[in-house]
């Protein structure tokens, strides 16, 4: 942002470098702002964009994802005393999936951590986090600035989103294993490309400069031929990554650096997310709290429902029996699944209904025609994730 | 709790030979803990030490009065036997003024005050000494902490409104009114005599970086009135031989209950095995091994420098770095040729507590000036000519002066290299106004800046109580929330200076308090 814009507060939602020709084909003209950025929701139906991230290739724009650029001598020592798990088992060329905890182990945020280099470093989180980024350097050697104006992103997932960048002249491209990023070149425009994503399927996010973007785009979208290249908006996306079990902030918890009410704050223990937590690595922010939080075991966690029917149970209050006596929790994202032909939802239960296994009843109401009615489904607590196709791992990708 | 570690001879390290780390070290080698203490200086004593600035001139290097320490602190470490003596108790406090006589105030006695105000001071002395007895007994433990279910910390809360509400109905409403006003307004309630509030506003504002009109200076000068009145009949004191010796007694207490002491080994920093502090490496890369640490530095030092924020939760860390640290008190001493004559004092109290604080507002413009990095041309002091009670301190019929001089900035326009100069000038161009021809007499002088007292005492900041005193940094939060009650969120590793509860001044209340609690922590394992 330079000096002399206009006071923050002024500025109408910043458009990214793909926002003219995702406006051009949003046929219903559906945004919604995110971190400060006007973004697509739908382009044309929600139907027709998760069947295209199951079965060919979509481009969704991922440039309103903060990015941070960590570096300096300390870079591995303030990332590893930051996020729970080990930073040194990421190498240069790899990217992690990592969460942070502020000093009572609750969860901050989620995010992906890129090594670019020895001692270089991009964090990317769903929210702005520099203050406690900053707050978190005090004592390190280290240079943290957001670089997200600085970087247009574009995630490209689906089956066919591998021959998609074959097509476009990425060469070597099938040989780039999951979270491993390389750096390639489609004419005259540098790409870095990861191999991640939000969906659980087979996919790549592009990482490139702005200026490069709507070339790019049209590129993708050109190269997508009978591949059949469609953009998708944030709500296909959400059932997806229900399938895919991943958690979204604000929907599956609340950064415990926004929570007004007590014990409204969640661990990852909480949240499923132990096998990111590594005990043996060094302190991190949160590690004693979170050793007595697993001394104790954890109060709640969050699960995966299937539930009984085909009405998703959105925001349903789960209960030990069908009577509705004992409240044993709620659900916090649910979808009906299309692919895996299943009612899913991710819930927080507490002790002892978090159990694998362990039968749940989702209070569900349903508006039928301006008529509320209310369904008690039986739910059972089952592994994540619901979907997890073999082609979303398979080195070099079958080409579909 | 384990004992000593494997390999490790001594169940606890001291970090600093200060007072607090000495009195801790002495209390626990008394229970029988193998004890060693680590100081950095070739001497014992950290800032409560006596150097010779001038050859043949020596000084107490920061507080040059004993008049806070607990009675029974004395008597349970017979620092008699260990060669404490006194040159001179009962000081009077003398505030100097250039338009009258001066005033001589003491515990029970003015001379030179008019009416009312003569009368209103020894009721209101009598008053605000009952105050400080009643929060005295909190300094002796230690603080109860909020939100817990822990039987100690509820009788602790307990135990504080108890002491609180024994003081009857009137004077209850009294304290809880005032417990958090300033000093001036407090003040202005009770006299109108300019002389008497600026000395008495001195109290609450001396080593703090507070102005008399800022807030929570009552409860500083409730602070100080405690300690003093927990530290016997002897009133204002005088060591023999400065402060220095009486850290030498209590090293020699230390010492005689089998604490060992090494001087000249700085350490560089806290060792940590299996998230425990296990012992410290000292700068010549000796390693120690203990079954615990106990630092009597700064909790800066000792957490963010000596320990290190990769051992600490981020929120905790930044706590720590916010800790309000800036030392705003300066020493100045003065080697002089033949004793000082400050006008209009009676012989008999040119050895007092002499003041230069003539009005409140005298005071609060001299704070002013240090806000924007500056000093006020009317500096206030605290001066004592200690060589009248004890000559050896200088050659025969020699003498030095030793002043505070609250309210030099940290740092200053230019720097302090270039304005020392400039500053000494301004302070004797005060001292002449009260003592004309001092400058005469003046053979050699020393001005220890907060920039000084940082990197002589190993203080970071220079303030004298190692942080400011202040109601979101005291008692139950003292020094952050996360290092209270003397341990840290370092297992194994604990606080005894003047960070943690009580504070600062030469009182040793915190570390007794950290070897009771280190004590308490091993019977209870």
């Amino acid at each position: 942002m330079s000096a002399n814009s206009p006071p923050f507060f002024q500025q109408p939602l910043l458009k990214t470098p793909f926002h003219e020709r995702a406006r051009a084909l949003c046929q219903v003209d559906s945004f919604v702002p995110w971190a400060g950025y006007t973004t697509v929701d739908v382009f044309t139906t929600v139907e027709q964009e998760y069947f295209a991230i199951r079965n060919s290739a979509t481009l969704y724009d991922l440039t309103p994802m903060v990015k941070y650029r960590i570096s300096g001598p300390d870079a591995l020592r303030y990332l590893n005393r930051l996020v729970t798990r080990d930073i040194a088992k990421i190498k240069p060329g790899r990217v992690g999936y990592c969460v942070w905890c502020d000093d009572a182990g609750h969860l901050i945020d989620d995010g992906t951590v890129f090594c670019l280099a020895e001692s270089e470093y991009r964090l990317c989180t769903a929210e702005r986090q520099l203050d406690w980024l900053l707050d978190s350097a005090l004592g390190f050697v280290v240079q943290i600035e957001e670089v997200t104006e600085d970087i247009a992103a574009l995630a490209l997932q689906g089956p066919t989103s591998c021959a998609v960048l074959k097509r476009l002249g990425l060469s070597g491209i099938e040989r780039l294993r999951p979270f491993e990023t390389g750096h390639f070149q489609s004419g005259p425009h540098a790409l870095l490309v990861s191999r991640t994503g939000f969906t659980g399927d087979l996919g790549y996010e592009l990482w490139m400069d702005p200026a490069s973007a709507e070339t790019l785009w049209d590129a993708l979208m050109a190269a997508g031929g009978t591949r059949g290249v469609r953009p998708i908006g944030s709500q296909a996306l959400n059932m997806v990554r229900i399938e895919a079990g991943f958690l979204l902030p604000n929907l599956d918890f609340v950064s415990a650096g926004r929570t007004l009410r007590t014990g409204r704050d969640r661990s990852p223990l909480e949240l499923g997310l132990a096998w990111l937590v590594d005990f043996g690595k060094g302190h991190f922010t949160g590690r004693r709290a979170l050793l007595l939080e697993q001394r104790r075991g954890p109060a709640r966690q969050l699960v995966g429902l299937d539930v009984e029917g085909n009405k998703p149970a959105h925001h349903a209050l789960l209960y030990a029996e069908r009577a509705g006596q004992h409240e044993v929790g709620s659900v916090m994202s649910a979808t009906w699944s299309p692919t895996c032909k299943r009612n899913i939802a991710l819930a927080m239960l507490t002790a002892p209904h978090f159990r694998t296994g362990s039968t749940v009843w989702a209070d569900i109401y349903l508006n039928r025609e301006l008529v509320w009615e209310r369904r008690m489904a039986r739910a059972l607590v089952v592994e994540r994730p619901f979907y997890a196709p073999e082609r979303r791992r398979a080195t070099p990708p079958a080409d579909f | 709790m384990s004992a000593a570690a494997p390999g490790s001879s001594y169940d606890v390290l001291v970090i600093g030979a200060g007072h607090n780390g000495l009195v801790c070290a002495a209390y626990l080698a008394r229970a029988g803990r193998k004890v060693l203490v680590l100081e950095a200086s070739s001497g014992v004593g950290g800032a409560a030490v006596t150097h010779e600035f001038v050859p043949g001139f020596r000084v107490s290097s920061c507080a040059h009065l004993l008049h806070l320490m607990p009675e029974w602190l004395g008597r349970e470490l017979s620092l008699d036997r260990h060669g404490l003596e006194f040159a001179a108790t009962q000081l009077p406090t003398v505030a100097l003024s250039q338009e009258r006589p001066p005033l001589i105030l003491s515990a029970g006695a003015q001379s030179g005050l008019p009416e009312p105000d003569g009368s209103a001071y020894l009721e209101y002395r009598a008053t605000m000494a009952r105050f400080g007895a009643t929060l005295q007994p909190l300094f002796e433990r230690a603080p109860p902490r909020l939100g817990t279910n822990a039987l100690a910390d509820r009788a602790g809360l307990l135990r504080l409104g108890w002491q609180i509400r024994r003081l009857g109905r009137p004077r209850m409403r009294e304290l809880l009114r005032i417990g958090a006003m300033n000093v001036y307004d407090l003040l202005q309630e009770h006299f109108s005599d300019a002389g008497l509030q600026g000395a008495l506003a001195f109290d609450a504002v001396l080593g703090t970086n507070f102005g008399p009109r800022s807030p929570g200076t009552v409860l500083t000068l409730l602070c100080r009135l405690a300690a003093q009145g927990a530290s016997g009949a002897g009133g204002l004191r005088l060591p023999r031989g400065g402060l220095g010796a009486f850290s030498v007694a209590l090293a020699g207490a230390a010492g005689a209950a089998g604490a060992a002491i090494r001087t000249s080994a700085p350490v560089e920093r806290i060792l940590v095995k299996n998230d425990r502090a296990c012992g410290v490496q000292l700068r010549s890369g000796e390693q120690i091994g203990a079954g615990c640490v106990v630092s009597s530095a700064d909790p800066k030092n000792t957490l963010l420098g000596l320990l290190g924020a990769e051992h600490l939760d981020a929120g905790f860390v930044r706590r720590v770095h916010h800790l309000r640290s800036r030392g705003l008190a300066a020493k100045l001493h003065l080697a002089l040729k033949g004793p000082p004559r400050f006008t209009d004092v009676p012989a008999a109290h040119q050895g007092g507590r002499l003041l230069i604080a003539p009005s409140m507002d005298y005071l609060e413009r001299a704070y002013n000036s240090t806000k924007y990095g500056e000093y006020s041309a009317a500096p206030p002091m605290e001066i004592v000519v200690p060589s009248l009670h004890d000559p050896a301190l200088a050659p025969l019929g020699a003498h030095v002066l030793s002043a505070i001089v609250p309210y030099l900035p940290y740092q200053i326009g230019g720097g302090w290299d270039n304005g020392r100069q400039r500053c000494i000038g301004t302070l004797m161009a005060t001292l002449e106004q009260y003592a004309p021809g001092i400058s005469g007499l003046v053979e050699g002088a020393e001005l220890l800046t907060p920039q000084d007292i940082e990197q002589r005492f190993h203080i970071r900041g220079g303030h004298w109580h190692h942080g400011e005193l202040a109601f979101d940094q005291f008692f139950m939060v003292r020094p952050v929330p996360g290092a209270t009650q003397y341990s840290t969120p370092m297992a194994g590793l604990y606080l005894c200076g003047a960070g943690a509860h009580p504070g600062g001044g030469v009182m040793g209340y915190a570390g007794r308090n950290a070897a009771r609690r280190i004590l308490g922590l091993r019977a209870a394992a």
